[in-house]
């Protein structure tokens, strides 16, 4: 049974992580992370992230996730604001043998989608039993 | 332009000074912050530009299709749809923090609008409307007449 550990807490905008030269605000995006027979796959929502500001990161056992998000509007008064823009930031510590040189990523809709292949030795196996 | 006042003591040496200015700026900033994750959905951001309100949401894993905009009476704005769960093989769940379900809300706007001319735009999961100002509620130069 694979197990994902947070490297970082869910929730609030947050520094999370190394700190970025850069400064600002990070938020940490939300998650679904599911195991299949063939590979855990997850998927984060990043409203605003195109594919290629999404920065990947996977390293012994850590996923490491940043994107970029490009300032939207900049009025000089909100009439509401509830919520607010900036970069996404989240790493997980990923226990299951990932097979890092087949991981694929995609980006539709801000939902970033992630295939994390297990390696073969680590995929459950159907034993035959014979009979006489 | 804000008014300067007379102040006592140099501000550095204020605590006092210090410790409202501290809270002015709590209090400023609330309200305009983060709303709970329970309140209301799909969150928003509302500007003007002189011609238009501006409002954005962000919409992530909604599709276009699933995605309804109304305007009524003029100054109603209704935001309504449903984000839908992919189909998934079989398997098990480790973590499920994101919301699927169907969604709707209505906003006053500050302005009546041209709902004829209502634009809007879902992209990377951003969704921005376009509302231009109704004409009466344009500003309009009044000229000032002599003798």
């Amino acid at each position: 049974m694979a197990e994902v550990v947070p490297v970082t807490a869910k929730g609030r905008p947050e520094q999370a992580g190394p700190e970025s030269t850069r400064g600002g605000i990070y938020f940490t995006p939300r998650f679904d992370i599911y195991e299949t027979e063939n590979e855990l796959l997850l998927m984060a929502e990043v409203p605003g992230v195109k594919a290629e500001d999404v920065n990947l990161h996977y390293e012994q056992g850590e996923l490491i996730l940043h994107a970029q998000v490009k300032p939207r509007a900049n009025p000089e008064r909100f009439l509401a604001r509830e919520y607010e823009v900036g970069d996404f930031y989240r790493a997980f510590k990923v226990s299951e043998s990932i097979d890092a040189s087949k991981i694929e990523a995609s980006c539709k809709n801000g939902v970033l989608t992630l295939h994390l292949p297990k390696v073969e030795a680590a995929r459950p196996r159907q034993i035959k039993v014979h009979g006489e | 332009m804000k008014l300067s006042r007379w102040q006592p003591f140099n501000e550095v040496w204020n605590p006092l000074e210090q410790f409202r200015r501290e809270m002015n700026r709590l209090f400023e900033n609330f309200g305009q912050g983060f709303t709970p994750a329970t309140g209301a959905f799909p969150q928003l951001n509302l500007w003007e530009d002189g011609e238009a309100v501006l409002v954005e949401a962000e919409l992530p894993g909604v599709d276009q299709k699933d995605l309804e905009i109304y305007v009524t009476g003029g100054n109603q704005l209704t935001i309504k749809g449903q984000r839908k769960q992919p189909e998934l093989p079989r398997g098990v769940w480790h973590r499920q923090e994101r919301v699927f379900g169907e969604f709707s809300r209505t906003v006053t706007l500050p302005f009546l609008v041209d709902a004829e001319k209502v634009e809007s735009h879902l992209r990377d999961g951003v969704l921005t409307i376009r509302l231009p100002k109704h004409e009466s509620a344009r500003p309009r130069k009044i000229a000032v007449k002599g003798e």
